[in-house]
């Protein structure tokens, strides 16, 4: 390769980062200047037109941040309501909205492990190139993730933003014949779930060991989706209503996405977080294929981030087909909420991350102030981070490979940020 | 083979996923089609022209008004998909709003953000040959716009209202058995009523049919319950600037 001291590299045009973004990296001799991901998707303003709106509108609403996941904002926007409110809709739906969310995870993770992250891995540009060559493992990822699918189908209704999530619970509960039938569908699934985390494991996985503080819920009966309380690596535990005052966003000149900060500190939540502060919340069966896969109890590498993401898909089928099992019919589908002048706050966990929700309401049910906090805002500076040190380190690639080795690095975190390292451009100048 | 593209513009990219969660059929759909340029899925971009372009999202900043334009050149099909795309999405509460104001509120340096105080549908910007509603679209009417395209023959898609999908599937009327206040009887058909089937009112994602009777339908919603706020909000959702009247 021709050695320069000075160089830039230019990625245009990230895609799946709930829209658009790109990669600037500038380089002097063997230091790394600066990195940059500048997520320059068009804003929305959800927070902004929320205000007026029913407090009963969040779920509907702001499912439409994220195609991916919507469920996820569904159910941080009806527990922040709730919150508010004071409502608490039961175990019996409660387990309804878990199994939900189950749904919403084996067809994220999976999504991302088969048709986005593991082409990464086997040297394709995308799954249906890498089908012609392993046209039965692709087969087998669409199969789980249909079967998640099917879950988000059968309770809410719809895959994308599902349409049977209301503040206090849902609109129509199911019969048992309907899970029954899911879960003929969930113990074929879980054969194909315990392929994949085998699958993954066989992969190729470049060293690295980030230092960052993890952030993800802890719930006192089970691994984190629906509800828990944040903690962090360091330790540190507090309330979901205090989530503001330890996370603060603040604006960059090159991004649309805001960034966070914890106590002041870069940090990552997601896979990588959620594994390492509740592997023992793991079930058995999980904790054996982890520690199969070569997992230990923590994991702060963020290229195996796919086999994380695996054993949570294991993990969720398992946790999907207990609950349709246990599940006893709630009385009535949803609890009623009475709306009364209070701020309410709802975290839940997210495929890619922890997703906070704050809303101010009146005494007459009108919003009068939402504030939002996705995964991806949270996970911006420490992907920036660890872009620089990957760069910094393999200072000697030639563009071309350094490009591609920083779109896997961005596309470990996230698939939303993952989607958008395609089509990366890379432009090089002598400065 | 026909070559697709996936463009993106100001959305939430479920439309697209659709391609995605077609389990069963993405992978003989590509075997007569070729996806030429698909940022959610490929980091493969093949150059134009192509013979569709699938379009997701609407037009919210002057980068997309000019760049909506150079894929209408490049593309003999264009076919928008969902509501942000036909209608300008939920997003278009900023075209009835001061969107400087929205723009304070999100951020605490506005000055940064780039954006029009109006977020519009492709079809005001280009020719659009066809469309497929709905926050998001549907993936039957999907397959069928792509295999009828495949095949050279024009697509079948709907053009009544919710309320003919209701009565084809065999569900009460959830607003005559229950006073449930429901869009059906004003809202494009294509979701197969799923909102009824839940016991839900129609909320109206798959936006206004052709020739909506909206004043008609006014009464049995405040029949229902609604007063003139709940009106406001119910058709100021994920088509809120579409013609409902």
């Amino acid at each position: 390769m021709t050695h320069r001291a000075n160089r830039i590299l230019q990625v245009a045009g990230l895609a799946r980062v709930e829209g658009e973004g790109s990669l600037h990296v500038r380089t002097k001799g063997d230091q790394v200047e600066s990195v940059e991901l500048a997520i320059y998707e068009p804003p929305r303003f959800f927070e902004a037109f929320l205000r007026g709106r029913d407090f009963r509108e969040p779920p509907d609403i702001t499912a439409r941040v994220c195609g991916i996941c919507p469920v996820a904002y569904q159910l941080s926007a009806c527990r922040a309501i709730e919150d508010a409110c004071g409502a608490d809709v039961g175990h019996r739906l409660r387990a309804l909205r878990r199994l939900l969310y189950c749904g919403e995870w084996i067809s994220s993770h999976t999504l991302h492990i088969y048709l986005l992250h593991a082409p990464d891995f086997l040297g394709f540009p995308d799954g249906i190139a890498m089908a012609a060559a392993h046209r039965e493992t692709v087969e087998r990822g669409l199969a789980l993730k249909k079967a998640g699918n099917l879950i988000m189908e059968t309770i809410g209704g719809r895959a994308i933003h599902p349409v049977n999530v209301r503040v206090g619970g849902f609109y129509r509960v199911p019969e048992f014949p309907e899970l029954r039938a899911l879960a003929d569908t969930l113990r074929h699934a879980l054969d194909d779930a315990l392929e994949t985390v085998r699958w993954v494991s066989g992969f190729d996985f470049p060293d690295l060991d980030v230092p960052h503080d993890l952030l993800a819920l802890r719930d006192t009966d089970g691994y984190p989706l629906d509800r828990g309380e944040p903690v962090v690596s360091t330790g540190l535990r507090f309330p979901s209503s205090e989530f503001g005052e330890h996370v603060a966003e603040h604006q960059v000149p090159h991004s649309t996405a805001l960034h966070a900060r914890l106590d002041g500190r870069m940090f990552l939540t997601g896979p990588l977080a959620r594994y390492t502060l509740n592997s023992d919340r793991l079930s058995p069966l999980a904790v054996s294929v982890a520690a199969d896969a070569g997992l230990e109890t923590s994991c702060r590498n963020p290229f195996r981030s796919i086999v994380v993401r695996a054993v949570e898909v294991v993990y969720a089928v398992e946790e999907a087909l207990r609950i349709i099992e246990t599940y006893e019919r709630p009385d009535r589908p949803f609890v009623e909420v009475s709306p009364r002048a209070a701020v309410g706050h709802g975290i839940t966990e997210a495929p890619r991350g922890l997703l906070y929700h704050r809303y101010e309401i009146d005494a007459g049910g009108r919003i009068l102030s939402a504030d939002i906090v996705p995964p991806t805002a949270q996970n911006q500076p420490a992907i920036e981070h660890d872009v620089a040190r990957l760069v910094g380190r393999h200072a000697a690639l030639d563009d071309h490979a350094l490009v591609s080795l920083c779109e896997r690095a961005i596309r470990n975190y996230d698939p939303c940020i993952s989607c958008s390292a395609h089509f990366l451009d890379l432009t090089r100048e002598h400065r | 083979m026909l070559s697709i593209a996936v463009w993106k513009f100001t959305s939430c990219d479920g439309c697209q996923l659709t391609l995605l969660d077609c389990e069963d059929e993405l992978l003989p759909l590509t075997e007569k089609v070729k996806f030429a340029h698909f940022t959610e899925m490929t980091s493969v971009s093949e150059p134009g022209p192509y013979d569709i372009s699938l379009v997701e999202g609407s037009v919210t900043t002057a980068a997309e008004a000019e760049r909506i334009q150079r894929i209408r050149e490049q593309s003999a099909v264009l076919v928008v998909i969902g509501a942000c795309a036909t209608a300008g999405g939920i997003q278009a509460l900023r075209n009835f709003a001061d969107v400087d104001e929205f723009r304070s509120v999100v951020y605490a340096r506005p000055d940064y953000i780039e954006t029009l105080a109006t977020s519009t549908a492709i079809a005001e910007h280009v020719k659009v040959d066809y469309e497929l509603r709905g926050c998001p679209i549907d993936k039957g009417q999907l397959l069928e716009l792509l295999t009828a395209l495949a095949a050279g023959r024009a697509p079948d898609l709907p053009d009544t209202s919710v309320c003919t999908e209701c009565k084809r599937r065999g569900l009460t009327c959830v607003m005559v058995a229950h006073g449930t206040p429901c869009l059906g009887p004003v809202t494009h058909a294509g979701c197969g009523a799923l909102c009824p089937a839940v016991n839900r009112g129609c909320y109206g994602c798959f936006g206004p049919m052709k020739q909506p009777n909206v004043p008609a339908l006014v009464p049995l919603l405040r029949r229902s319950g609604m007063g003139d706020d709940e009106l406001h909000l119910v058709f100021s959702t994920f088509n809120t600037a579409a013609e409902w009247s």
